[in-house]
């Protein structure tokens, strides 16, 4: 058929992997997958990490990262059996016929050039257009996909614009050399809420112009269903489900694509009001060193004992800053911080050993928050080391308990975290916080890394282990889902201050300020026309202002 | 004022503070040594009356904050005094002497920069095949071999066995370009195996740093050829460290041909440095002292003034 753009048939890849301690071995990344795109049809590609997405999107150039190889089966581009390619031709068809927007554009592009080098780059050496022609469709493109100042955004570095608006260059850089195929490898996973549903929108009508076909690469069902013409749901490197869009969001066939479309399915009630504090903060304002504004100004919340605080916002918002304050790592310039009944020194210095063991930590990036040489039983039992003097046998029988308590069984004691699952890394990592007997541990972003059902996993974890042991979570994330998930009460910070402070019921009910509204609304539902309808609210809502 | 500016007044700044530093070091130096200049001069049978004429007239009784601030001036005239030993000036004979050293690295330098740096990018082109092997193997083994070792071997093949270049590195005025180029050409080669390790390895390193960066994916992904890859999108972001390490081993070929002066008999500063360390000439030693720590320091600047200006969130802030 003349209107098959892409072709994959029964793709298989492989590559070479280097476990720590073990001779490497050989993996199989991607089974035996086949795909059709049609010519200016957007397919979907779904899964969690390890789907083989990337590896597949990546794939449809013939192109693989360090020591990945395409061992088996075939893909065509326009007809062509890319690998059957020499070097050569493949070079003359990357960057032409099929062009790549990455996951992080902050790092995709050359920090030492101008952005405009960059984007006219492959127009120019695979001859498409001359520098001007190129230029100005350049400038076009960035005025289309609503960048501020199109006719000189491109003499500016990449550090110069802001992370929603390198998303937007680089996708115009994919459309310069008019090519017949762009793959976007989650193009807006690095953003805030709010930032990816404008450039969700810029990506969906930039498609919608030139009528170029698109490989759609992203974990968020929700994401990939306001975009794609159909979905193929991926787990561990084989296809588990194909269908239209409409089909796979309503209707799906198989039990992991219902998983998928049914996640975030915790139903948390609101604890009642009224409980006694365990943490109180009034009136901080705190700045980092050598800066000249307050990071946090005039920030008070309190957080009753046993419950879930979530303090939500976007980067920069002050989430993060926040927890250093509390935990002492950053000494708040003016205001306040009680702790169960009892003055907190600002200062991590003046803090009392029971003060750092009643308030704990667990981060997003569970991986860098372990020595990789140490084993599970010797990161648990640290704390209980450290706070309660335990040793040997006694220790060993605590941290025992504690991995039951985080329903992982006795054979992890000894292993490294380079063993674990991204999940099984949190759960150690709970552990550890939980060793020390905290009032409140302070959980920054801990399910942000994490793939969706398995962070569906860590929170009702959470949930659990807040019923049994009656410890408060300080919970800072940006995602509202997660938000309504494990909530008693929630803070919305923006720009340093708390917008919004109140019961969960509450600060999630109508009248909104502004900024709630905007983040609410920003949330992409798992339905067609969602995005056309949310951008609709917005222009009536800046017509009406 | 741009940042840029700043940032780079202010390492001027800290690089004329650490030539004053070293200059109050190299003057203490010389003075808690022990022993007596003019003792040193006239010898064991010198007579007091000699001893106390000649320390008046040397200015050996004055205050030493006197004594720096007189030798810290003349310095800035540019008179760095006379040598003890012979009674010359010393900023005459230097001159001479720092022209040769000057020359001698010019010339290893100009083979051995850019030889390190394209070996460098050859070997991150071929990365763990052969020619990266070759590459790395043959400067390691050049690295470790101690230089006047080294010296006395190129002499042994290249000039008794083959006859091919002179073993001593003897210059006078009047010889051409051609004539002096070739009198140290064996010195030059030493000096080229001895430095291109570091700054090789330094490149190679540097390269495939950067060839890990998604921007060189972005870069392949774009169809580019591998060498416009490497040359436009890796090179530009490896130019900071690896300038570092060439200016390091330029300083090297200026402060640290000692031995291999020494070796081939060339005519540079190390030779009278040498010769006048043996002979406790304290004026001599202080003037070389300083000439090496204003080399060495103005070199690094160079390197830092370099990072400063290549980096590009520096040179175009927000």
């Amino acid at each position: 058929m003349a209107d098959r753009l892409l072709e994959i048939e029964n793709l298989r890849i492989e590559a070479t992997a280097y476990p720590p301690g073990e001779p490497p071995r050989e993996v199989v990344l991607v089974k035996g997958v086949s795909l059709t795109l049609e010519r200016g049809k957007v397919l979907g590609l779904i899964g969690e990490s390890g789907a083989g997405k990337s590896t597949i999107g990546l794939a449809s150039m013939a192109y693989g990262r360090s020591g990945v190889r395409l061992t088996g089966g075939a893909v065509r581009l326009n007809g062509r059996d890319l690998m059957k390619e020499p070097a050569s031709g493949l070079r003359a068809l990357r960057g032409k016929e099929a062009t790549y927007v990455a996951q992080s554009a902050a790092a995709a592009f050359n920090p030492a050039k101008r952005l405009m080098e960059q984007v006219v780059e492959a127009a120019l050496a695979h001859g498409v257009a001359s520098r001007k022609e190129a230029e100005a469709r350049a400038v076009r493109l960035f005025g289309k996909l609503g960048l501020p100042e199109p006719e000189t955004i491109g003499r500016r570095y990449p550090h110069q614009v802001s992370g929603g608006q390198l998303q937007r260059v680089m996708t115009a850089m994919a459309l310069c050399p008019e090519p017949d195929l762009v793959i976007f490898d989650e193009p807006t996973t690095a953003l805030d809420v709010t930032t990816q549903i404008e450039v969700l929108a810029a990506i969906k009508e930039a498609i919608r112009d030139t009528g170029v076909a698109a490989l759609y690469i992203t974990h968020d069902l929700a994401v990939v269903a306001q975009v794609a013409d159909h979905i193929l749901v991926l787990r561990g490197g084989e296809a588990v489900e194909y269908g239209e869009t409409q089909q796979i969001i309503t209707a799906p066939r198989e039990e992991y694509t219902r998983a998928l479309v049914s996640v975030r399915s915790i139903e948390h009630e609101e604890k009642p009001e009224g409980a006694e504090p365990v943490l109180s903060v009034r009136g901080v304002t705190a700045r980092y060193r050598g800066t000249g504004f307050d990071v946090l100004s005039d920030v008070s919340v309190d957080l009753p004992a046993g419950q879930t605080l979530a303090v939500v916002g976007e980067s920069g918002s002050g989430k993060s800053t926040l927890a250093r304050v509390i935990t002492g790592l950053l000494p708040a310039r003016e205001g306040e911080i009680d702790f169960a009944g009892r003055r907190l020194s600002p200062a991590l210095a003046g803090r009392s050993r029971d003060d750092l063991r009643e308030i704990q930590m667990i981060y997003q990036m569970a991986d860098t928050a372990m020595n990789p040489r140490q084993t599970v039983g010797t990161i648990i039992g640290r704390p209980l080391s450290f706070y309660f003097g335990l040793r040997g046998e006694a220790r060993r029988r605590r941290v025992q308990e504690l991995l039951d308590q985080i329903e992982m069984g006795s054979g992890f004691i000894d292993r490294y975290p380079a063993e674990l699952s991204g999940g099984q890394k949190q759960r150690v990592c709970i552990a550890r916080a939980l060793a020390a007997k905290p009032r409140l541990i302070i959980c920054d972003e801990v399910t942000s890394a994490l793939d969706p059902l398995v962070a569906d996993g860590v929170l009702k974890l959470l949930l659990r282990l807040q019923a049994e042991e009656g410890v408060a979570y300080l919970f800072i994330t940006h995602d509202i889902a997660t938000v309504r998930a494990i909530a008693d009460r929630i803070a919305v910070m923006y720009r340093g201050r708390v917008q919004r402070y109140g019961p969960k019921s509450a600060v999630l009910s109508p009248p909104f300020d502004d900024y709630t509204d905007l983040l609410l609304a920003s949330v992409p539902e798992m339905r067609r026309g969602w995005l056309e309808e949310a951008l609709e609210r917005r222009r009536m809502e800046s017509a009406g202002n | 004022m741009h940042p840029v500016l700043i940032l780079v007044a202010r390492r001027v700044a800290l690089g004329v503070l650490l030539l004053w530093a070293a200059s109050v070091l190299l003057f203490a130096g010389t003075m808690i040594l022990p022993g007596d200049v003019a003792q040193s001069i006239l010898g064991q049978s010198a007579t007091p009356v000699a001893l106390a004429n000649l320390r008046a007239e040397l200015g050996l009784n004055d205050p030493p904050l006197t004594r720096y601030l007189n030798w810290l001036g003349g310095v800035l005239q540019g008179d760095l005094g006379t040598a003890l030993t012979n009674g010359q000036d010393i900023a005459e004979a230097l001159g001479r002497r720092l022209g040769n050293t000057l020359f001698l690295a010019a010339t290893a330098a100009v083979i051995a920069v850019p030889l390190a740096i394209g070996l460098g990018l050859l070997a991150a082109r071929y990365r763990d095949r052969w020619p990266d092997k070759v590459i790395s193997t043959f400067t390691l083994a050049t690295v470790s071999i101690p230089e006047f070792l080294l010296g006395y071997i190129a002499i042994f093949f290249l000039s008794v066995n083959f006859r091919i270049f002179p073993s001593l590195a003897a210059v006078h005025e009047g010889m051409s370009l051609g004539e002096r180029l070739y009198a140290v050409s064996l010195p030059a080669l030493v000096l080229v195996l001895v430095v291109l390790g570091h700054m090789m390895r330094m490149t190679r390193a540097a390269i495939l740093n950067v060839m890990e960066s998604a921007y060189v994916e972005t870069a392949e992904l774009k169809g580019l050829r591998p060498f416009a890859v490497v040359a436009r999108h890796a090179f530009p972001n490896a130019v900071a460290p690896v300038v570092n390490v060439v200016m390091l081993n330029l300083a090297y070929l200026v402060v640290g041909v000692v031995v291999v002066e020494v070796v081939f008999v060339y005519p540079g500063m190390g030779q009278y440095l040498v010769d006048h360390v043996s002979k406790r000439d304290v004026p001599v030693v202080q003037a070389c002292g300083l000439i090496f720590a204003a080399v060495y320091i103005g070199l690094n600047l160079v390197a830092d003034i370099v990072s400063i200006v290549s980096n590009p969130r520096l040179r175009h802030p927000k």
